[in-house]
């Protein structure tokens, strides 16, 4: 039986790579993958491969030898003919679907977090509570000292959450309340790993507080369909439902210098 | 036809230098005086005073970078040599610090250029800084004029010092790098004051506490004393000026700002990576133009050693951007979020995307080095596994958080937001530093056969050595794994996972690494040569990486400096003194890579003009045959 090329071998890893990560990983496993990240994915996968076969001489020399014979070999001249016909054919089928895309706009422009302006101070209407550095869960420490006063806050936090807050970041806190497909971008998943750990109590009341109006200049549009809850919630009933976030999915806030 | 000899032309090259540099201290001296102009700015013709400043600063980075960098190699490769009475290691340390001269007179060339640059176009700014840091800028000039006749000794004295003066040479060649990282370490005070102008309470003296306590009072006249300390621990962050600017501390407050120290460590690590990158692509280059077997042998040799020094300083460099990122989000928590989840958060992927590079260029250059070392073979079957693993991390490393940016809508519905369900977990720095640390593993791996190539170690202990590493590298990546998914865990306590987690991470990747190495010292201690390596058999394919290992640490360099610099945003002085100008903007990423772009092929060519100037005239000699043997076949 004929001994199947080093190069055949590296383009079927190739295409089979690119398989798995499409269909098995980005429909058996998981949700599919953006196409950006399967073209990362891919051109890593390509540097895997060439690194692989140029390591040595003898291998390299192995590995173009294909390509070799294919562009000068006389023998070749059908994969010569075939290749002429098909790279045209994939030059044009690459271009059809480029230029006659179905309706799909692009994505959400927003980066990832929206971040305060760095100068600024926590307010509620009116009243300064001071800067984001240094605003505290004016009830967290009832956690340690008074656990009853503490639980009543996470209980008021959770009627609050519960009447104002669930149709839209859901039941669970996974972000799949009722009105959320609605929305572009979806609401925050308080479940996800990256989204607690990652900010102070403070931010997270500023978010609250200030709402889609209340985002930085920096970074529009964020297209946020959040509400200014400080018109409608008070300074307490905000922090009470900070506490009830962080009790009912597990993960604690950022403190200075910690991080996912 | 010849105007003079190339040894005048350098000391004319350096004069010059230092006649530029004198002129542009006097011109500096004008700015100790406040408010000596009512002009805030000054347009820099053509290209805008912000890009002038760019280019020059990161030009006089980059050679400054190079300059301290070599020596420290220089002066430990000169050791090796003295020590072990091997005169190639010798040479080797004498025709790097020849690189550093031309080099040298470079950067005080171009650091000159900035100062006139900084002098014309922002001369408050400068007035501001020179107010507070006026001291340190006098001990600079000081430090300079140590650092330059040190150079000058240790070079021009190089082979008067020979024998039995050898310790005197040496140790001058260690009070040159003494005066090279106290020059880093007191300019980096005036730079990172500009992104950090606080420290901790606890480094605060009783008067600048007084006066801090005083401005609060004075801020907020309905407060008592009482109530201005309450809430204040030892670590809280006390800015340096009071609301109206005015500077309340004393210089040394002011030079241990937070991010002094994490910056002069990265700082000084990266200078020997770059250093030694820099070094191995000159030997890459000279590598392929050489025309005869023994100068294919040297330049080999020397790309090896630039190579291997490169990836000493690399492997420790993550953990020192760590520190610094931490030690940002600490002064800051605003700035860490605009840093990592959002202005610059791309840029960090771009940083991944570059460091894989890095580490699978190092790889692939050990990998092809191995090829010329007769009995390497044994290790080549391992090698698709380590590449698997590398390739690996550096694709969780560079998978994006929030990927919506670059998803369609659909793509966006499909995965239910702007995190994938599953990849998602990678953009975690949790998942991240547990990729780093894997691949900074299989990195010493690959050194480790490199290492034990074409050798068999005689020890009568070797079956149970080989056991012992092999559970060490496998117990390490296990416990590693492990970690990585703690991080990911509820319920952890407040700062577990910055403050216990990934300190651990890193302290299991170097406790492996140190007991690995140990132990390999001893059962390779009286091993026989199996096999020789055949200086000068490399392929031509490995040093065009050398070269692109180069060009992607100027890259990174020159990226990473624009978030350094750029997370300032509106502000010179960060909260002080706000950026008026008409680029007060912070540049796009996009902006940034073009400015990075031309800077960095600015650099090359003039790195190859000193390099050239180099060894103009040098006389026709043979080159050290530095190892076993030259290859026969490599032509």
């Amino acid at each position: 039986m004929k001994r199947v090329s080093l190069f055949t071998i590296c383009f079927l890893i190739f295409i089979a790579s690119w398989v798995f990560l499409k269909y098995v990983v980005g429909g058996l496993i998981s949700v599919p993958i953006p196409n950006s990240v399967i073209a990362m994915y891919m051109a890593l996968i390509l540097i895997a491969i060439l690194v692989h076969v140029s390591v040595e001489d003898t291998r390299f020399e192995e590995f173009i030898r294909p390509i070799h014979e294919t562009l000068v070999d006389e023998k070749r001249s059908t994969r010569r003919v075939v290749l002429a016909v098909l790279i045209p054919i994939l030059m044009l089928g690459y271009t059809y679907t480029n230029i006659a895309q179905k309706a799909n706009p692009a994505g959400d422009p927003r980066v990832a977090h929206p971040v305060p302006p760095s100068e600024f101070i926590l307010t509620h209407k009116d009243k300064e509570i001071g800067t984001m550095q240094e605003v505290e869960n004016p009830y967290r420490h009832y956690e340690k000292d008074d656990p009853e006063e503490f639980k009543s806050h996470v209980e008021n936090g959770r009627n609050v959450y519960y009447d104002n807050c669930f149709v839209c970041h859901g039941d669970h806190l996974d972000g799949k309340g009722h009105f959320a497909h609605g929305f572009q971008p979806l609401p925050a998943n308080f479940q996800d790993p990256g989204i607690i750990p990652n900010f102070q109590e403070s931010f997270f009341f500023w978010r609250i507080s200030k709402g889609g109006p209340g985002l930085p200049n920096a970074g529009t549009p964020w297209n946020s369909a959040m509400p200014v809850w400080e018109e409608i919630l008070t300074e307490e009933e905000i922090w009470d439902v900070i506490l009830f976030l962080s009790h009912y999915t597990g993960y604690s806030y950022r403190s200075f210098g910690e991080g996912h | 036809m010849r105007c003079c000899s190339p040894k005048t032309l350098k000391r004319i090259y350096f004069i010059l230098a230092v006649m530029l540099l004198g002129f542009a201290l006097f011109a500096v001296l004008p700015a100790f005086a406040q408010d000596v102009t009512d002009e805030e700015y000054r347009p820099f013709p053509m290209i805008g005073s912000r890009n002038a400043a760019w280019i020059a600063a990161q030009l006089h980075l980059l050679f400054g970078s190079f300059i301290l960098g070599v020596p420290m190699f220089a002066v430990i490769i000169e050791f090796i040599g003295w020590k072990t009475k091997d005169e190639r290691y010798d040479r080797m340390a004498h025709e790097f610090i020849k690189l550093c001269m031309g080099a040298f007179s470079t950067t005080a060339l171009l650091g000159g250029v900035l100062v006139f640059i900084l002098v014309w176009c922002y001369p408050k700014v400068l007035s501001k800084l020179s107010g507070i840091f006026g001291p340190t800028m006098i001990f600079y000039v000081v430090l300079f004029f140590g650092e330059t006749f040190t150079l000058y000794i240790y070079y021009y004295g190089w082979d008067k010092m020979q024998g039995r003066f050898k310790w005197i040479h040496l140790v001058l060649g260690v009070l040159l790098n003494l005066w090279g990282t106290a020059i880093m370490f007191v300019s980096n005070t005036w730079l990172t004051y500009q992104t950090s102008p606080a420290t901790q309470f606890k480094k605060l003296s009783n008067e600048t506490k007084e006066a801090w306590i005083e401005s609060m009072l004075t801020q907020n006249p309905e407060m008592t004393r009482a109530e201005v300390l309450e809430g204040i621990t030892a670590n809280s962050v006390i800015p340096l000026h009071n609301e109206a600017g005015d500077f309340l501390a004393n210089v040394w407050e002011a030079v241990n700002n937070f991010t002094w120290m994490p910056v002069n460590i990265h700082r000084l690590i990266g200078n020997i990576a770059f250093g030694g990158s820099i070094v191995a692509a000159y030997a890459a280059f000279r590598f392929l133009v050489a025309k005869t077997k023994e100068d294919k042998a040297h330049y080999d040799w020397m790309g090896y050693n630039g190579n291997f020094i490169a990836l000493c300083g690399l492997i420790p460099l993550p953990f020192a951007g760590y520190w610094l990122g931490r030690e940002i989000y600490m002064f800051n928590n605003t700035m860490g979020i605009n840093m990592m989840g959002n202005l610059f958060s791309w840029l960090f992927i771009i940083q991944a995307v570059m460091i894989g590079v890095l580490f699978i260029g190092a790889n692939y250059y050990l990998w092809s080095g191995m090829g010329r070392i007769e009995g390497a073979e044994i290790y080549a079957r391992y090698r698709p596994y380590m590449i698997a693993i590398i390739v690996i991390c550096v694709a969780v490393w560079m998978t994006p958080r929030t990927l919506s940016t670059i998803s369609s809508a659909s793509e966006l519905s499909a995965m239910g937001g702007a995190n994938h369900p599953h990849l998602g977990f990678f953009g975690l720095m949790t998942a991240k530093n547990t990729a780093v640390n894997i691949i900074i593993l299989t990195t010493f791996l690959s050194f480790l056969f490199y290492r034990r190539s074409g050798k068999t170690p005689t020890a009568s202990w070797k079956g149970i050595g080989n056991i012992v590493i092999s559970i060490l590298f496998f117990l390490g990546a296990v416990l590693i794994v492990v970690i990585g998914i703690v991080g990911f865990s509820k319920k952890l306590p407040d700062g577990f996972r910055v403050n216990v987690l990934t300190p651990w991470q890193v302290m299991v990747a170097l406790g492996v690494m140190v007991v690995v190495t140990i132990i390999d010292i001893f059962m390779y201690r009286k091993a026989t040569t199996s096999g020789t390596i055949k200086w000068g058999g490399m392929t031509e394919r490995s040093q065009y990486v050398l070269i692109l290992l180069a060009i992607t640490f100027t890259s990174l360099m020159g990226l990473m400096g624009y978030a350094r610099s750029g997370l300032r945003e509106g502000w010179h002085i960060f909260g002080v003194h706000r950026d008026t100008s008409v680029d007060a903007f912070t540049p796009t990423l996009s902006e940034a890579v073009n400015m990075v772009s031309i800077i960095m092929v600015i650099f090359f060519a003039l790195v190859g003009f000193i390099f050239w100037l180099g060894l103009w005239g040098e006389k026709k000699k043979q080159p050290e045959v530095p190892m076993e043997t030259v290859a026969e076949n490599n032509d």
